[in-house]
């Protein structure tokens, strides 16, 4: 199984974007489950330190078992979080091996600082979905639903990256919208449609997802216009590099695509 | 266990008739009260005898576990004390810090409906008679504990209380200025033509304020009657005691009273049957050596236990044949070189005991 | 001085220290002035005081006749209730907050009936905001105004009561004179408890500029992309609250 799973990527890999180069041969060697392989000396081992947006929790925790299996005697350890904390803790010098960030924005506080080995890569894409209780009881079909009088709507804070997109997306279909509130976080705003304080929220697909039958997705066009890039990056102060290649390998997979898109993500 | 010159039981149309029954753990109070307007009486007991219980019961602070309250002729059992007719003078005041004298003795008048101008104007009309007129502006840390007594005392009249209620009024303030209180707080009372109820553990207080003593030890009423009756005949340790008498009981027969335990007493009156000799300290003379040519029949053979100086005389605790005190003056217990273990003889004269029926 | 207690002692003060004066240090003075004349600034700032003196006073209004009866009346489950008034101590805001919502929210416990009787919602209004720092603020001034009843002798209330007093009076006349200084002591420390409310704020009661932004809140979501506006907007609310509660201490708590 995991022998046949490394032909494709690698193929998938090669064509990839010149970048993506360091990454494939860093896949090829750390898949030397063979004997001919054996005396390899970028065969991973040891911890992998992960850096991830919170929304890539469930996708990223599923891999990392995945990962665990492949190599046996390595260990994926994950800090989930807002990807601004978890990009300010990296230029204060935390020990990571990965930062995968839900936007290039907060991932170029952490190149500016020359903390990223080799340039970033996008390897998914999240859009905006409205969120709305079980049924859509209110009938949103729409962005510009969202502006009737009387429908309690939360959105993202514009300073944290869904309220920065939301704003985006209103613009873009020339909305003007005013919220009950501007949630500090994605969670935060989901929760409130979750406990039937707000009729809806704009919230990320991945988190509709995550959040099962406790709240409906209502797609809108709009929301192509506020794509959210999330790029990967080797951290250049890695304490265990090899094993870090290995991992981003396996992200940017057939495998590991099938599982962040399983989540909502979209290709990149 | 009634005393002789015991008041008028049952009940009464004015002043306070009552059965304090209360209950509270293993303590029983089950006291009987009664006094006539005008009447003051003073609860005397031991620490713990249950005398401010009997207080906060009257008060209505401390419910009845069973008994009754009547004050003029209106049981009072079930009325909360913010509604009764009583006044308290408490141990160590209780003046409420934060307003001056004027405002706590209106502090009851308000209460009682009077309106703001009206119930100062009474107050400093209290005050005024309690000779205060010049601190009604002071808070209570301000005054003296006399002048803090008075105030209490005009606070708590100044409801016009059918039954006031005063726990050890004078225990608060110290040796001089008790004496003063002491002379003015009885004259307030004499003035008083309610019925007063007066705690305390001083049996000087008690003589001094009150009409009639009311001894409780245990929970229970041991003895009542006029000071002067119980201080001629006391009839428990710790009375005789508190008016410094030595006291014991016995069978009497004719001119001698056989002690319950120990030896004979040889008095003056003659009685039969059981009874009580008292005899005071001062009465009692002491020798090293048997006095031969004493015609004193009242002789023993005891031991020095102990010795205190009390006001300019020693008071010597003895036991042996029978246990009593004694005092004699310094110079004498210098010339008899007493000390404690050391052997004496104690005679009494006949004359100077007195016996009463138990 | 024993060395034993000293060194602790200074190591304790500098701990507590160090933080505010880096704060200081590394605060951008030079775009202060800039930060400072934003409406927003403005608008959460009296957004905080407004709403940290409404908790106080309702805290108030309920916390110390609740203090009045753990500290001076007997009743079944006593302990019980007082462990459960300090909870909120113990309780992570955000718990407080989502607690508030299951409880008061559009579909909560008792929200619904607010809702559909008096057509009342509390999430993301101003009052929500009061409730949430009423929450988790209320409980310090219960607990200090009980120490103090305590601590006062029942038998003033007594000696009102044979004046003629009902419990009420007297608690009313006496009592509360008597114990205004821990009163005082513990509207304080709700209040400033109040002031500094995040958590259970932003989960109850949302965040929206004017309406339920207070400044704990406008500096943690400055923080996320500009910190030097949430230093600037930290030393806004540090100087209010140090010049409030060092009014108040002189005022107040050394009269006693």
């Amino acid at each position: 199984m995991t022998r046949s799973a490394h032909r494709p990527r690698r193929t998938l890999q090669v064509a990839g974007a010149s970048a993506a180069a360091l990454l494939t041969l860093s896949a090829c060697s750390s898949s030397g489950t063979g004997s001919d392989k054996g005396s390899s000396p970028a065969k991973p081992s040891g911890t992998v330190t992960v850096f991830a947006a919170a929304s890539l929790k469930e996708s990223f925790e599923a891999l990392g078992k995945t990962f665990e299996k492949q190599h046996p005697g390595t260990k994926v350890t994950f800090n989930f979080g807002g990807s601004d904390t978890l990009a300010a803790s990296i230029t204060s010098g935390a020990p990571a091996d990965v930062f995968a960030a839900a936007s290039p924005k907060t991932m170029a506080t952490v190149t500016d600082q020359q903390d990223a080995a080799g340039t970033p890569v996008t390897f998914v894409r999240n859009r905006l979905e409205i969120a709305t209780p079980p049924g859509n009881p209110d009938h949103i079909s729409s962005l510009k639903d969202l502006t009737k009088p009387g429908l309690k709507v939360v959105l993202c804070d514009k300073t944290v990256p869904c309220g920065a997109a939301a704003q985006k997306a209103l613009d873009a279909g020339g909305l003007t919208l005013t919220p009950v509130s501007y949630e500090q976080d994605v969670k935060s705003a989901l929760t409130k449609v979750e406990l039937k304080e707000a009729d809806a929220a704009v919230v990320y697909r991945t988190d509709v997802r995550a959040a099962g039958d406790k709240v409906a997705g209502v797609d809108f066009p709009e929301s192509a216009q506020a794509v959210n890039d999330y790029p990967i990056a080797l951290l250049e102060n890695a304490p265990n590099p090899k094993a870090a290649k290995a991992f981003v390998a396996l992200v940017r997979s057939t495998e590991g695509r099938k599982a962040l898109s399983g989540a909502g993500f979209l290709k990149p | 266990m009634t005393d002789l010159d015991d008041t008028t039981t049952g009940v009464l149309a004015e002043g306070l008739d009552a059965r304090l029954v209360v209950q509270r753990g293993t303590f029983r109070l089950d006291i009987t009260l009664t006094a006539a307007p005008g009447e003051v009486v003073a609860l005397l007991g031991p620490n713990g005898a249950g005398k401010t219980t009997a207080l906060r019961a009257l008060a209505g602070l401390t419910p009845l576990t069973s008994g009754h309250l009547r004050l003029d002729g209106t049981p009072l059992d079930a009325t909360p004390p913010e509604s009764r007719p009583v006044g308290v003078v408490f141990q160590d005041y209780l003046l409420f810090p934060h307003l001056t004298a004027l405002d706590n003795v209106a502090f009851g008048p308000r209460c009682r409906g009077a309106g703001k101008a009206e119930a100062r104007a009474q107050a400093a009309d209290w005050l005024d008679r309690m000779g205060l007129a010049d601190h009604a502006g002071a808070k209570p840390r301000r005054l003296s504990g006399g002048q803090a007594q008075r105030v209490a005392v005009a606070r708590a009249l100044a409801t016009r209380p059918r039954l006031l209620l005063l726990d050890e009024p004078l225990a608060a303030l110290d040796a001089r200025t008790r004496l003063e209180v002491r002379a003015q707080l009885r004259r307030h009372l004499a003035e008083f033509e309610a019925v007063a109820v007066l705690v305390t553990h001083d049996p000087l207080d008690a003589m001094v304020l009150a009409d009639r003593l009311v001894v409780i030890e245990h929970g229970h009423v041991v003895q009542e009657g006029t000071p002067s009756h119980i201080a001629r005949h006391p009839r428990t340790d710790y009375i005789a005691r508190l008016v410094g008498l030595n006291l014991y009981r016995g069978r009497a027969e004719g001119h001698t009273v056989r002690l319950d335990a120990g030896p004979a007493i040889t008095t003056t009156e003659e009685l039969s049957g059981p009874a009580f000799v008292a005899f005071p300290p001062g009465a009692v003379t002491l020798y090293r050596e048997r006095p031969s040519g004493s015609s004193a029949r009242n002789l023993w053979r005891c031991e020095v236990a102990g010795l205190e100086t009390h006001g300019d005389q020693i008071r010597a605790d003895l036991t042996g044949a029978l246990a009593l005190t004694a005092d004699l003056t310094t110079v004498a217990a210098a010339e008899l070189d007493l000390h404690p273990g050391a052997p004496v003889w104690a005679a009494v004269k006949a004359t100077q005991t007195h016996a009463y029926p138990a | 001085m024993p060395v034993p207690l000293l060194v602790p002692a200074l190591i304790g003060l500098a701990f507590l220290l160090l933080p505010l004066i880096a704060l200081l240090v590394r605060a951008p003075w030079r775009s202060l002035p800039e930060q400072l004349t934003s409406a927003e600034v403005w608008e959460a700032l009296r957004l905080s005081l407004v709403c940290a003196t409404a908790a106080t006073g309702l805290s108030l209004v309920v916390g110390v006749p609740l203090a009045w009866l753990l500290a001076r009346t007997r009743f079944p489950g006593r302990g019980l209730v007082r462990a459960l008034v300090t909870l909120p101590l113990v309780l992570p805001p955000v718990v407080g907050g989502v607690a508030l919502l299951l409880a008061f929210g559009r579909n909560g416990v008792i929200g619904q009936w607010l809702d559909s009787w008096f057509g009342i919602t509390l999430p993301f209004t101003t009052t929500g905001v009061v409730l949430a720092e009423t929450f988790v603020a209320m409980p310090f001034l219960v607990i200090s105004v009980e120490g103090t009843l305590r601590a006062a002798d029942p038998r003033y209330e007594e000696a009102a009561t044979t004046l003629g007093a009902s419990r009420f009076t007297a608690f009313r006349r006496v009592t509360l004179p008597l114990i205004a200084p821990g009163i005082a002591a513990g509207a304080v420390l709700a209040w400033a408890r109040a002031l500094g409310e995040f958590g259970a704020t932003i989960t109850f009661a949302g965040n929206f500029p004017g309406r339920t932004q207070t400044m704990p809140l406008a500096v943690y979501l400055a923080l996320q992309n500009d910190p030097a506006a949430a230093i600037a907007l930290s030393l806004v609310l540090l100087a209010v609250s140090i010049a409030v509660l060092a009014a108040l201490r002189d005022r107040w708590m050394t009269a006693s």
